[in-house]
């Protein structure tokens, strides 16, 4: 029942993106998303798209496999959008179409809807093709260079990222746990799968009783394992893997660069100036 | 419950990059009242094979009928088929959950047949824990996490058989046990198998347990049943069972370092054959054994019979 979920999304392949420092993918994904969200018109959505749309290709990951992470939260950008197209009125110069009850649907509202389902899928995708091309053990080693700073003001990076990979690490063991577990529940008569939702819930208890013995088990020898290996915590320790940061990152800074100046200028030339809405509703007459 | 699967095939996550097939075309039968062995090395598909038995895989290729029902069949009574054909996984004592021992057991029991009465469930329980070996009264109201691995593996075992499944299938049952706790387990095994289970299929990378306890055995290899049959069939190809990455039973090496020195024992491989035949042949009873120093043993053999099968050991240290 848990076998269609994959986590950690890595895939293997070689190419500018798999090759770049965890820690500016990092930089550059916050500045992505930055950028969509200083764009205030569709002209500026698009130059975001075009960068991502080029990146996937670099990164040589197939469309379907970035698309594919969309299905998870596609729920909630409908949900939104539906919000937003039927409850969204605009200004004076908003143009209604339909009102029924507390309901419209207005130029503005469809204007808008387009543009926020357009930026959330952007935020997905190019999320997506992080995780899609950085391991999860480096995205924590990443994090926890990024975040080293914080260390002075008594932040314990080190523990904080290590306990994030050591959940990463066990999730797929976990879920294999699970597995077992439910399928030896179910040869004991166990059913999951009808009843109403407080059956069902209940129904989970025989699974989560022994998952949860079974992590703390494992949480202990872990953690015998690492004190019978001396580990003592951040202090003197080196890294194995040590980031660098190379010509690609410094590409792709420049590029990123370029994007987000091009974005601005792009809000402060279209400003007043040409706007998509009047475009469009000249397009259909309205 | 006769057990019968032909070109049984089945892939693990397909249509994805992680894609394994784990049967490709197995072709087996489990007759009534047998004691079977599944053996094979790791990877070799034995749990994947016998989770369908009872439905925890829904089968997707081949043909697959336990008992009456057919597997192939989408509308197949899945939960009367898994009243009848009980597993007990590898580690079950990990899927112990219950405050009480009782209410453990009782679960498989409660959730087959609704609607049981207190009184029934209870004398079910009473006995799968007796047969199981534990005492009803010593361990009934504790919780299953304060008692010894041993016993919460009886425990979860008891929780299996208390709805008197036709057919028991136990996936490595004696992995992390100590020796003594192998031994009792099979004790338990056969003390179950005729009344209470009519059929037991048993997963085990153990060569010494299959050659002691089961009536057939199968050799999967690579997802497909390499080869079926009896013990004494099945440990008299060592060199193939060899190239599968697969042990023999100690007896039947010891047979193998006899047949080098030009003895041919016709044994069953289980010690008790193995030694009486061994035993005939040094008391000088069946062939004459063709040994260096051979003169010699017979007569010390004779001289030993006297003082009965315990003297056997320090006959057999003299030889060497
Ligand atoms: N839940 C699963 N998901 C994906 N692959 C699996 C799963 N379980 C088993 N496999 C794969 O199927 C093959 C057969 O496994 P299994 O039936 O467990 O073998 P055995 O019990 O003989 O060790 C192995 O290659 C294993 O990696
Ligand atoms: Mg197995």
């Amino acid at each position: 029942m848990l076998n269609d979920v994959t986590f950690g999304q890595y895939y293997p392949a070689k190419s500018f993106v798999h090759n770049m420092d965890p820690r500016m993918k990092l930089l550059l994904v916050i500045a992505y998303i930055v950028a969509i969200f200083i764009a205030n018109n569709f002209f500026g959505l698009l130059l975001v798209t075009f960068v991502l749309l080029f990146f996937i290709l670099l990164a040589r990951v197939p469309f379907g496999r970035v698309l594919r992470s969309i299905k998870m939260i596609l729920f909630l950008i409908v949900f939104t959008a539906v919000l937003n197209l039927l409850f969204y009125t605009g200004g004076e110069n908003d143009i209604v179409l339909a009102k029924w009850w507390i309901i419209t649907i207005s130029w503005q509202s469809i204007i808008n809807t387009v543009f926020l389902a357009m930026r959330l899928l952007l935020l997905v995708l190019g999320t997506a093709l992080l995780t899609l091309t950085t391991t999860p053990v480096a995205l924590t080693d990443g994090i926890e260079s990024l975040l080293k700073p914080l260390k002075y003001i008594k932040v314990p990076v080190h523990e904080l990222a290590l306990v994030m990979s050591i959940a990463l690490r066990f999730i797929p063991t976990l879920m294999e746990e699970t597995n077992r577990i439910v399928a030896a529940q179910k040869a004991r008569g166990a059913n999951f799968e009808t009843g109403g939702i407080f059956r069902r819930a209940k129904a989970m208890i025989p699974v989560l009783i022994p998952l949860l013995v079974s992590a703390f088990r494992r949480a202990e020898d872990l953690g015998d394992a690492m004190d019978a290996r001396c580990y003592s915590g951040a202090k003197g320790r080196t890294k194995y893997k040590k980031l660098t940061f190379t010509w690609r990152d410094l590409l792709g800074f420049l590029f990123f660069a370029a994007l987000i100046t091009g974005i601005v200028f792009l809000n402060i030339y279209l400003l007043g100036r040409f706007d998509i809405i009047w475009q469009v509703q000249e397009w259909f007459g309205a | 419950m006769r057990i019968a699967a032909k070109g049984l095939t089945y892939v693990y996550n397909p249509k994805s990059s992680f894609a394994t097939q784990a049967l490709k075309g197995v072709d087996l039968t489990i007759e009534e009242g047998e004691f079977f062995g599944i053996i094979g090395h790791t990877g070799s598909g034995k749990s994947t094979f016998v989770q369908h038995l009872n439905a925890l895989i829904r089968l997707t290729g081949g043909e697959l009928k336990v008992g009456e029902y057919d597997l192939a069949d989408k509308k197949c009574k899945v939960l009367e088929l898994r009243s009848k054909v009980g597993m007990v996984f590898q580690y079950p004592e990990y899927q112990l959950f219950a405050e009480t021992v009782k209410k453990d057991v009782a679960f498989g029991l409660k959730n087959f047949r609704k609607g049981i009465s207190a009184e029934e469930t209870e004398a079910a329980v009473r006995e799968a824990l007796s047969v199981a070996g534990l005492l009803y009264d010593e361990v009934a109201e504790r919780s299953p996490f304060e008692l010894s691995g041993g016993q919460r593996r009886r425990v979860a075992i008891a929780g299996v058989i208390v709805t008197k499944p036709e057919v028991l299938i136990l996936d490595e049952p004696a992995a992390g046990l100590d020796p003594l706790g192998k031994k009792e387990l099979m004790e338990l095994l056969h003390a179950i198998h005729g009344q209470w289970c009519k059929t037991i299929v048993i997963v085990s990378h153990d060569m010494d347990e299959i050659a002691e306890n089961c009536t057939r055995a199968a050799v999967f290899s690579e997802g497909k049943v390499a080869f079926c049959g009896t013990p004494k069939e099945l440990f008299s190809r060592g060199e193939e069972l060899a190239a599968m990455g697969l042990d023999v039973p100690v007896t039947a090496r010891c047979a193998q370092i006899l047949r080098e020195n030009g003895i041919e024992l016709d044994t069953d491989f289980t010690c008790g054959d193995f030694i009486g035949k061994v035993l005939a042949l040094y008391r000088g009873d069946g062939a004459p054994a063709p040994c260096a120093g051979g003169e010699q043993e017979p007569a010390a053999a004779r001289a030993e019979r006297e003082e009965g099968a315990p003297a056997l050991r320090e006959g057999g240290e003299d030889a060497q």
